[in-house]
Parts: structure tokens; sequence; C-alpha cells
């Protein structure tokens, strides 16, 4: 080792306090860098694998009652490789130990061998026998959820035929990786789950025999997909087809799809900023450390060291540096990314997901770091390569401070020399005090933007149980019904209030842009279902017109006042051009209304109702749900409360531990940052504060001038900080909306305030180590030598 | 000034020693060394480095301990103070020169004197002590925009701001050629002389020795030898 290298390592293990303050910052953009590209990278891989092997569908479409004979003619398009049509229904269910009904999707299962598509991946048992009615093979999220096993049972409603059902099997597959039942936030497995049933015994529990109502398509990698959705529209049209839709609007893929984009959004946004820090940290230790060892400079280039070789000594202590936080990054990093991949295996059901070390990220992670590293240290190594040696030899011309804008202000008149002192040297050190102040400012913003979205969920769950969908309990009915069925329901244990709507699948268009949507028909009186403006205010259903949530309305690019053409995709097929009455604020899902008696108008329908919304005496609950249970025409029941509860649940689970992450790293740039300018500035000052100590100043007050100087950049940070919190929040609530969540960009006090102290503490905590130099001063020596 | 050898001293030290353990072995820095300094008497500490001028000043100063001995400031054991009481001894009793100045350099000059004028129980203001020092045109500027000798008579200035009992200027010229080095000492002179102050001058230059009341000379820890002028000079008839 040469005798700079041996030098480079002394100076490392003298800076160790201030190297690792850096070296942690580097870690933690390193670490979040990596856990967020090898997260999205095992969790790419599993689906693709999974999509492959089970051949997930490309296309998927419903309609009323298809003849089989269609089949061969649907294969036909263009573009087809293979069809699958099934039977799909919806069911209640009543499970033992369940207070509440819980609901489940029915699937018909093709015969052993012929399923083409969407294979389900048998976890435990055997798949049901094609003509058995009491046999089902469930989800293993359902099963796990309820504790089922094969052999395990629990009752159903299937088309108003009441069956005990036996589980043979428990599997995943490709189209329910995310599971999550109509009009629910979040998956709900223990009282939702997925049926798969043989698929003769199905198409007689539906009557469909002979029929299907359900069909998925494999296209080929040239196949034009528009085309493809058109002609099976044509197809299905006659059928009663809804509209098929490719994979982006199929829920579950579209929720992995949402969760994969929202990591790649982490992957750009944290690493930059804790990169860009670490970046300015090394800049000023480096050119702090080069202003002391100018000399030293000086005497290497007289000695005959080249400037390629002072260049190289100083790049190696910012890589050394570097290399340390990369170490430490990729370890921090993998860990991470296991937890959070075994958080994912939670949430999505893949046969196998596994956090895989990816290579390719780590490899991007370490070299983004070093790039920040070397950024960083440019300008610093550069005036060390420009000494002269004559020039460095000579000592440094002592630091200047002249009448600045501060002293023409008469401000500093005013103040004591402490405080003059303090301002001084801020203004002194124009870019090392700014971007002191950003640092902790970034610091701040992290934990705001993070926090942010427990805000924004707590708006978003409070718009959606408090303000909108204000009944206990939604019923969907298996077919539309007439209105007497609201007696028949209000006449039910504990029904207090039962209000109907009237929903239609539809498909709307503007211009060449075109969306699928349910139709909900309101009663303009409506008291429990509330449509709610941009203020989350709620109004009444318009009477004309329809009224479009804001999502629907960006995605057809409309506003309030202009025309779509709404399609109704049921009975008689109605289509209209219709004015948007008014736009509604929506985070979840994206839905339109109308008034109900002009959605009648336009069926050309008398009055009827697919569901109900209802307000419940609580004290009958049980009873209710014993009523529903046995109910054969109910097709679907959501509990508020209990989605309410789930939801939160959920939430907890995953974003608490996300969160508690990202306050450990936020911290770390904000001890990382205040640390190196206090110790920074202790060495710049060390002689002043030794003088003060010698004129008769106490260590508190001798420690105030130097901690002084961070106080205040800390209180201008503050502001900065909560400002850039909240652009980051909105570039966060922009970019992380999916298909079907948008991110309302709402920051409590509570937030802004809990994230500043956090800054606080971690501010403090550096100045107290800080301190403690300051208290352990030598005068004597400091006084003996020259600056 | 004749010295009252009747009156309290204003120090005495007693079997004073400063031992300073090293790899090397133990050096002595001062060696069992008495000593008694008088209210109002100018004093030139001379001796060769290392003969412990510097350690004895540190130690009357209370910026260091002995390691044996005792040192009376009035009276009082400054060897039993604590630490919070050595910084209130700084603070009300002593003024310090230093060679290297060490001014607050982001502080004027002004304020450089307010900085011990603010803390201090009877002071003179910062503009009548600049005045002393015959800086009273330079106040508002700051240490990087005066000349070296200039900024010693700063510290000067901030030194005796506080009206300190004690006036203690190690190599106050260390670092200034004759002519400006004469100016210092010219307003240590007049401090002595003016205010009373008992004031203790290290140097190397056994030139400025004329001006002191009693010239002490040191060696090896110890005090070699004292001589008391009989006539003393002004600081403006020294050469060197």
């Amino acid at each position: 080792m040469d005798m700079l290298d041996k030098k480079l390592l002394r100076e490392l293990w003298r800076l160790k306090g201030q190297i690792l303050a850096i070296a942690l910052v580097i870690a933690s953009g390193v670490a979040i860098l990596i856990m967020a590209l090898g997260t999205y990278a095992s969790l790419e891989e599993s689906r693709r694998a999974y999509y492959e092997q089970n051949r997930f569908a490309d296309v998927f479409a419903s309609a009323k009652r298809v003849p089989r004979s269609l089949i061969a003619s649907i294969e036909k398009l263009p573009g087809v490789l293979h069809a699958e049509a099934r039977l799909v229904d919806a069911a209640i269910l009543d499970i033992e130990g369940l207070a509440e009904p819980a609901t489940a999707q029915l699937v018909s299962l093709p015969a052993y061998g012929e399923a083409k598509l969407n294979i389900p991946y048998m976890r435990a048992g055997r798949r049901p026998f094609h003509n058995r009615h009491d046999e089902v093979m469930v989800n293993a999220a359902f099963a796990e959820a309820n504790n089922f096993s094969p052999g395990d049972g629990f009752a159903a409603i299937i088309n108003g035929h009441k069956r005990n059902l036996t589980i043979t099997g428990i599997a995943v597959s490709p189209e329910f990786v995310y599971a999550i039942g109509p009009g629910v936030l979040v998956p709900d497995n223990k009282r939702f789950g997925i049926l798969w049933m043989g698929q003769e015994a199905l198409e007689d529990d539906l009557d469909l025999e002979g029929a299907f109502n359900d069909i998925s398509l494999r296209l080929s990698v040239s196949a034009n997909r528009e085309a493809v959705i058109d002609g099976l529209d044509r197809i299905l049209e006659p059928y009663g087809g809804v509209g098929a839709f490719d994979r982006t609007d199929q829920v579950s893929d579209a929720y992995l799809e949402g969760e994969l984009d929202q990591l790649t959004v982490t992957a750009r946004i944290f690493p930059t900023v804790f990169l860009s820090v670490s970046a300015f940290l090394l800049n000023v230790l480096l050119s702090r450390l080069i202003r002391l060892e100018r000399e030293q400079i000086g005497l290497l280039k007289a000695l005959g060291y080249t400037n390629r070789a002072v260049a190289l000594h100083y790049l190696k202590f910012a890589l050394a540096i570097t290399t340390i936080g990369a170490a430490i990054g990729v370890a921090a990093g993998s860990w991470l990314g296991h937890r959070v991949t075994w958080l994912y295996g939670d949430l999505f059901d893949f046969p196998t997901l596994a956090y895989h070390t990816n290579e390719a990220g780590i490899a991007i992670g370490v070299l983004v770091g070093v790039v920040a590293a070397i950024v960083g240290v440019i300008q610093p190594v550069r005036s060390a390569v420009a000494l002269a040696p004559a020039v460095a030899m000579a000592p440094e011309a002592p630091l200047t401070y002249n009448n600045s804008i501060l002293d023409a202000s008469g401000l500093l008149s005013r103040l004591g020399n402490a405080t003059r002192m303090i301002l001084r040297h801020i203004v002194r050190w124009p870019f090392r005090s700014s971007a002191t102040a950003l640092g902790i400012a970034a610091s701040l913003g992290l934990l705001i933007s993070t926090l942010f979205f427990l805000d924004s969920i707590d708006h978003m769950f409070e718009t959606y149980f408090v303000y909108s969908q204000r009944q206990d309990m939604t019923l969907v009915f298996a077919e539309k019904r007439e209105p007497g069925a609201i007696r028949e329901v209000e006449h039910m244990p504990g029904v207090m209030v039962a209000e109907p709507n009237r929903t239609v699948p539809a498909r709307l268009r503007s211009g060449h842009l075109k969306e699928r949507a349910g139709i909900i028909g309101l009663p303009p009186d409506s008291l429990l279902y509330r449509i709610l403006d941009e203020n989350t205010a709620d109004f009444e259903i318009p009477e004309h017109g329809i009224v479009l949530s804001d999502k629907l309305a960006d995605d057809l690019a409309v506003q309030a006042g202009d025309s779509v053409v709404v399609e109704i995709l049921e009975e008689n097929r109605p289509k209209r051009l219709m004015p948007v009455s008014a736009v509604t604020t929506e985070y979840i899902g994206a839905g339109a209304y109308m008034n109900i008696h002009a959605l009648h108008r336009m069926m050309r329908e008398g009055p009827s109702v697919s569901g109900l919304y209802l307000t419940i005496d609580k004290r009958d609950l049980n009873r209710l749900y014993d009523e529903v249970k046995e109910t054969p025409s109910i097709a679907g029941v959501t509990l508020q409360s209990v989605a309410y509860k789930a939801a939160q649940e959920t939430i907890a689970e995953n974003l608490y531990i996300m969160i508690f992450f990202y306050i450990g790293f936020a911290s770390v740039i904000a001890i990382g940052v205040a640390y190196n300018n206090a110790r920074i500035a202790l060495s710049e000052r060390a002689r002043a504060l030794a003088t003060l100590r010698v004129l008769g100043f106490t260590r508190f007050e001798a420690s105030s001038i130097l901690l002084g100087e961070l106080a205040v950049l800390t209180v201008v940070a503050l502001p900065v900080g909560c400002l850039f919190g909240y652009m980051l929040a909105a570039f966060m609530a922009a970019n992380m909306a999916t298909e079907l969540v948008r991110i309302p960009l709402v920051i409590t006090p509570f937030t802004y305030g809990i994230s500043m102290l956090v800054v606080l503490l971690a501010v403090a905590a550096s100045a107290l180590i800080v301190r403690r130099r300051v208290d352990a001063l030598d005068l004597i020596s400091v006084l003996k030598t020259r600056e | 000034m004749n010295t009252p050898q009747t009156a309290q001293p204003t120090f005495e030290a007693r079997r004073l020693s400063k031992i300073y353990p090293t790899a090397a072995g133990d050096v002595i820095a001062l060696d069992e060394l008495d000593l008694e300094i008088y209210r109002g008497e100018m004093i030139i500490l001379l001796g060769p480095s290392g003969s412990g001028k510097s350690t004895l000043v540190n130690i009357l100063g209370g910026l260091d301990r002995p390691t044996s001995g005792e040192v009376l400031f009035k009276g009082a054991r400054l060897t039993e103070f604590d630490d919070a009481a050595l910084t209130r001894y700084r603070r009300f009793n002593i003024g310090f020169v230093f060679q290297f100045y060490n001014l607050i350099p982001s502080l004027s000059a002004r304020e450089n004197v307010a900085l011990v004028t603010e803390i201090a129980a009877d002071p003179l203001s910062p503009e009548d002590a600049l005045h002393l020092v015959g800086l009273e045109d330079r106040m508002d500027h700051f240490p990087a925009q005066l000349s070296g000798g200039e900024q010693q008579r700063v510290a000067v200035a901030r030194a005796v701001a506080k009206q300190p009992a004690v006036l203690l200027c190690d190599e106050p010229t260390g670092a200034l050629d004759a002519k400006t080095g004469i100016r210092v000492l010219e307003a240590i002179e007049l401090i002595n002389r003016e205010l009373g102050t008992t004031s203790i001058v290290i140097t190397h230059n056994a030139s400025i020795a004329g001006m002191a009341d009693r010239v002490i000379s040191m060696a090896s820890g110890r005090v070699k030898s004292v001589e008391t002028n009989a006539h003393k000079v002004v600081a403006s008839t020294l050469s060197w």
C-alpha cells in the first residue's frame, strides 16, 4: 500500500462519524432502489411465468346466454388462438362461525384436460367432478382466511338453489391473483371467495345447458386487440354481451399493474432524493478536507506527485465512502426486498412468489450511487488539482467577512454578538448553508410525502364510507326486480330504510375514446348513496343527463356541459347522445350515474330495481343476516362496517410497516445533514469557540453559537420542507394513481406537525453529539496553533 | 512603579508543578515553582522554548490545572476551582492576548470587543477600549480588513475592556514586526499605567524587558532569576 492510501485510510478513520452518516444516506438511497427494482423484477417475473404457464387470457367478455355453437365463430376471429367459454355467476354463502353472509364468484371448470385458459394451479386436494352439484374447489386466500381444508364445507345459494358444498381442492388462478369482491376497497378473503365448480353441474344450476355466459380469449402476438374486441362485441351483442375488454381492465391484473407502477415511482423518487443529498454531503466534506489539507497538497505536488495522483487520492476518498454506503445499501436493500416481496405474497396470490436477488438491480443501485458521489466531488477535486504548489504551501488567506446585505439592512446592529456570528457565518457560506437547509427540508419532505398516504387513505375511506355511501348494507339482486321487492326487503328484520338503484352495464363514447362503465340509476331524493362534488359536498342527481366520475370524465376527455354517447349493453340496448350534467369526485372505481326515472325512460321499462341500499337497526343484525343467507333472489351483499374494518386492517398490515421504514430513512437524511453541518462548522470554528471559552463564555454559550447556526438553518428548512413535502406528495398522488384507485392529495396539520417533530428530534440528536465535542475542546492547543 | 512588597499578592504560586506524561516519559513543564506577583505590576516573563512560561500563564489564567502545588488569586485557592468557577474567574478577572490574535473573523473590531463587554461586570465601552489602543477609526472593520498589528491591538482592547484585574499576554508581538510590535506594547503599557491592571507579558524577546517592573527569567520549569528594573523605560523607546 502506498503512502497516499495509508493517509486515505487514516483520514477515513479520523472522520468516521461523518463518513458513517454520509454512507448511511447513500445506503438508504441504494437500498430503496435495490428493493424497488428487485421487488419489481420478482413480481414481474412471477406474473410473467404464471400467466404463461397457466395461460392467462388476453381478452374477456360476459353475456347473458350464448349458445355454445358460437364458440367456433369466435375462434375464427383473426388473431384468436383459443377461446374458452364458461359459466360465471355470483353466490351468497353461509359459513359456519361467520355471522354475516359471505359472497362468492362461481366459475365453471371444464373437464380435466380440456381447460385451455386461466388454468387454476392446484395447491391441495383435487378438482370437483364435472357433474357434482355439491363439490367446489376454492381459492387459497379464501381457504386460508376461513381455515378451510379439503373436506370442509359451507352452504350456498346458487341461482336460487340452496346447496351444501364440500371443498375438494384449493387452488390459485392467474385471474384472481388479487381476489377482490364487488363493492369493497381491498380484498376481504374471509367474506369473498372464488368457487370453481364442474361445468355440467353449474350449467344445470344456472339453467344454461348448451350455453355459456363468459368467454376468455388467448390472442396471437400479432393480433389486433381492438379488432378482436370489436368482433367479439358484434358476435355477443344479440346474446346480451356487456362489452369485451382486455387485461388492462381485468381487475386482478389492473391492481397488479398499479402496484408495479407504484414500485417504479418509488424507484425513481426516493433514491433521487437520497443520492442528491449524499452528493451534496460528499461535496461539503471533501471541500472542507481539501481546504484543510491545502498545504499538504502543495507539498505533495512540490515532491513531484502528479495532479492525477492528487485527484485520484480524493476521488478514492469519495469512492471509499460510497463503497461503504453501497455495501450497506445492497445488504439492506436485499433484506427489504425479501420483506416487501413477502408482504406482497400476502396481498397477491401467486403459486410461488420469492424475492430473487436481482443482479441488474444491484448493479444499477451501486452505479447510481457511484455516479452521484462523483458528481458531488468533482468540483472540490478540481479545486485540489488547480492548486499551484507554491500557492498551496502558503497558508490560506484568513477568512474574510464583509459588511454584507445583512449589515446594510441595519438588522444586525439590533442583535447580540452571538446572533451576529451565527448569521454572518451562514451568509459567508451560502452554498453550504442553503444546501444544509435544503437537505433538512428534503428529509422533512420525504417524511411528509410518506405519512401523507395515511391522510390520503383516511380521506379516501371517509369520503367513501361516510360522505358517499351512507348505507349500512348493499344488496344486489340476481335479476332486476319489480318495485315490490323493496317492500319485501323493508319487511326483513332490522331494515329501517331501503333505497333502490337500477344498475346497467354501458359503453360511453366521446369521439374516438370509449370506456365501459356501470351506470347506477339513483332516485333524486336518495339519502344513502350520495354523489360528491370536488369539495366532497354531496349534491342531488340532476334530472337529465349523465353524471360521470372525475376518472371517467378524464378518460373520455369531457367535462360538465359536454356530451357523450351512452350505449346501454342490456335488454333493448338503447343508444343516446347525452349531456354530461355534472362530474363527481370518486377515488375508487369509475362510476356513472343517472336519475333512476330518466334511466327507466331510456330503457323503456317501468319502475324496477337492481339492488337496494339499506340502513339497519344493529340490534336485529344477526336475524337479518340469517334471512339474507336464505333469500334466493339476492346475489350479492356488502356490509359497510365490515368492509371498512377489513380495509383498515389490510392497510395497517401493509402500509404501517413501510411507513416505519421510510421514517427511518428520512431520519437518516436529517441526521446525516445536520451532523455533517455541525461537524464542519466545528472544525472551522474550533478556534473561535475556544477563544470564547477562554474569554469566559460558558460551554453552553459557546456551543449555542455553533448549534445556533444549525437551529437557524433548521427553522428556515421547515417551511421549505413542508412545501417540498406537499409537492412530492402531489407528484406521487398524480403518478401512483392507477386505473382503479386515485390518491387524493390531502395532508393534515398533524402530518406536518409530526414530520417536523421527527426532523427536529433527528437534528437535535446530531447537535447533542457535536455539543459533546465542543465541551471537550482543548483550549490551549487550539489557541497555540495557527489557523 | 515600585513593588509594594507588603501588600497581599495578586498571585501566589506555591511548589507549583505541571507534568505531562508522554510515551517517551514524563515531561516536566513546571518544577515546584514558587512566585508572587503584586497588584499593578508589569511583569515580563523571559525564557527559552520549553522553559514553562506558557504553562505558568495558562495556569494563572485558569486555562489549565497544575499537577501539584497551589495557586492563590487574591488569597482564593484557584487550584480548587471547578470548571464553572474557572469560567467565571476568566470571565470577570482575566484578559488574554495571544500570539495569533484569536479574533472572531465574523465579528468587526467593535463587535469583537463587545463580545466581552456584554458579559463583563463593569466594562469600558467598546469604543473607549478601542480608543485606548488607537483604533477609533477602524472600529467597523472586520479582522480580515486589519493589519496584524491592528488585529493584535483589537485583541488587547478586547482583553482590557472588561477592566480585568490581570492582563495575560502570550508572545503578543511574536507575529509582528518591530514597529507594529511596539505599538501593541505601548497599548499594554498604557493600560497598566492608566488602569492599574496587573500585566504579565511572555516573550522570547529580551529587548522588551526594559518596560517591566520586574523581569522573571525561567528555565526548565523554575524561576532562574528575578530582576527589578530600577529605571523602567517607555515602550516607544524600545527597539529590536
